[in-house]
């Protein structure tokens, strides 16, 4: 029973390790082919803007569409405890502060890892199947600078401007939900927003964006590259990847927020 | 069967040559020990069963799998300890045509083709589009240019990606079960195409295959694998003339003992 025991543990951690060393070795190439390599041997432009496309244009709609919704979901709860105390003009404070601090960057992250990360390891994984990945590596091109790389450089460049979206789109919602329903000022809400909000909380959550672009992209190429055998593979590798991403959001999350909160 | 042996070759202008190549697949030995030349415009018909060991050695040759002991010397260069740029080297120097062609499904045919000019060289647009519109003519898909991968047949698959093999005009090609899955006229065709290809090019291939039909046609030499191990190396006439009895097995299509031991199961049925 011990023996079994220990026999299990060793082969958990003995797999942990090589998993560990494998994402190391991603990390490692990517790192290298986003600075160095792409300053020595340029970057390819036409997948840069085909994937910029993927990750961010065609995100838009459902991007925007949460934060709208997300931003009259805060406004209605804060006016509920709100009114209450007879302060309901800091409705405007909560909304906008949990949204350019913490919803905004989050949600877009979370949204983007099911949509784009799934996407990344649903497609590495079947090329992977396929042999396209070994047919890459034999014609002398890397897959991390053919397909990682574009892939890394578009959720870096587009994310944050996804989180812009939804935190504008989000405010504007409470601002909706206060005048229509609410009864507040658009003027006040406008100024009392503005009152709230300074610019290190939008940069913060931009700060958190980036940090999550990196999560979403190498967790979903690293799982892609895990597929082996065939298509079943591929889709526990893209439930695992989505999976692995929000949590590690999550984690990102929760470490930034309590990084601020010690140090101002 | 119409080209003399290479058995008198010297061994120095071997485009090819592997050494004693272990493989191991985690605790699993795959490979135990292969060794085997392949000579310029020479075509090597790997044969053997499934799970020989064919695809290992196919891989470890492309430098996919790194052997456990032993060299890959192509070029008189061990490409399993060479670095990357020296790797990069070798492998525009040599084509390779996947069992499932492996095209970039995203990309038309001609974008396929001119994939690894378009990467390797300097050329220009129009010289590129010349260049991957022969190496498409040569093939037999002239007018399939614009297609994406999804819209041709197996076959027509099977020589794009021969097409995109040749585009940077390869001394060494590797064929991966190149007639798997394809009817025996489409087969044919593109057994054709690989003596048009050593005969035009005048290029070491190496085929990976377990189609007798094909192999007696095309091959100059031929190396039987079982178990991993080489058990026959020779020319199809001598393996023909084969005496040891796992390669006459292979050759007359015999099963594997008696694979439905019909006797035992008749008297386990009378006793009962």
């Amino acid at each position: 029973m011990v023996r079994y025991l220990l026999g299990y543990i060793g082969r958990q951690a003995g797999r942990a390790v090589a998993n560990l060393h494998q994402a190391a070795r991603l990390i490692n190439q990517t790192a290298y082919w986003v600075t160095i390599g792409s300053f020595k041997k340029g970057v390819r432009v036409g997948s840069l803007i085909h994937e910029m496309t993927a990750v961010g244009f065609n995100s838009i709609p459902i991007v925007a569409v949460i934060a709208f919704c997300i931003g009259m979901i805060l406004a209605l709860q804060a006016a509920y405890q709100l009114r209450r105390i007879g302060a309901m003009v800091y409705v405007a404070d909560l909304v906008c502060l949990s949204i350019a601090r913490e919803l905004g960057p989050m949600l877009t992250a979370i949204i983007v890892a099911g949509r784009s990360g799934a996407a990344f390891t649903a497609e590495i994984g079947s090329m992977k199947v396929a042999e396209e990945i070994d047919a890459l590596v034999t014609m002398g091109l890397n897959p991390i600078k053919f397909l990682v790389v574009p892939k890394f450089m578009a959720m870096l460049l587009m994310l944050p401007c996804l989180t812009l979206l939804a935190d504008l789109t989000g405010m504007v919602a409470g601002g909706v939900i206060g005048v229509a329903s609410l009864g507040l000022d658009a003027g006040v809400y406008y100024q009392q927003a503005l009152r709230a909000v300074a610019m290190k909380d939008i940069i913060g959550g931009l700060v958190k964006s980036l940090s999550f672009a990196c999560i979403i992209t190498l967790v979903g190429v690293h799982q892609g590259f895990l597929v082996e055998g065939g298509a079943t593979s591929v889709g526990e590798r893209t439930t695992s990847s989505v999976v692995t991403s929000i949590f590690l959001i999550i984690l990102a999350d929760c470490f930034f927020t309590t990084l601020s909160y010690i140090f101002t | 069967m119409t080209h003399l042996p290479n058995h008198n070759h010297d061994p120095s202008i071997a485009t090819i040559e592997v050494k004693n190549l272990v493989v191991h697949y985690g605790p699993r030995k795959i490979l135990d020990g292969v060794s085997l030349r392949v000579f310029p415009a020479e075509i090597l018909v790997v044969l053997g069963g499934s799970g020989c060991g064919k695809s290992t050695l196919l891989r470890t040759m492309l430098g996919l799998l790194r052997p456990t002991s032993g060299q890959v010397l192509i070029k008189s260069k061990d490409i399993t300890r060479l670095n990357e740029d020296e790797l990069l080297e070798i492998r525009l120097r040599t084509g390779v045509l996947f069992q499932s062609a492996a095209l970039f499904n995203s990309m038309t045919i001609e974008e396929n083709v001119s994939l690894p000019l378009r990467e390797h060289t300097a050329l220009n647009d129009a010289t590129i589009k010349i260049m991957s519109r022969i190496k498409i003519g040569l093939v037999g898909l002239s007018g399939y240019e614009d297609f994406l991968p999804s819209q041709l047949s197996g076959g027509m698959k099977k020589r794009a990606g021969l097409a995109r093999a040749i585009s940077m005009d390869p001394e060494v090609l590797f064929f991966d079960e190149p007639s798997a899955g394809l009817d025996p006229i489409t087969a044919a065709g593109l057994d054709d195409l690989i003596l048009k290809l050593k005969k035009t090019f005048k290029m070491s291939i190496i085929v990976v295959t377990h189609e007798l039909p094909s192999v007696f046609k095309i091959a100059d030499r031929i190396v039987m694998m079982d178990k991993g191990l080489v058990i026959f190396d020779g020319t199809t006439e001598e393996i023909k003339a084969s005496s040891i009895p796992r390669v006459r097995q292979f050759i007359e299509r015999e099963p594997e003992g008696d694979a439905c031991q019909t006797g035992q199961f008749l008297e386990a049925l009378n006793c009962g």
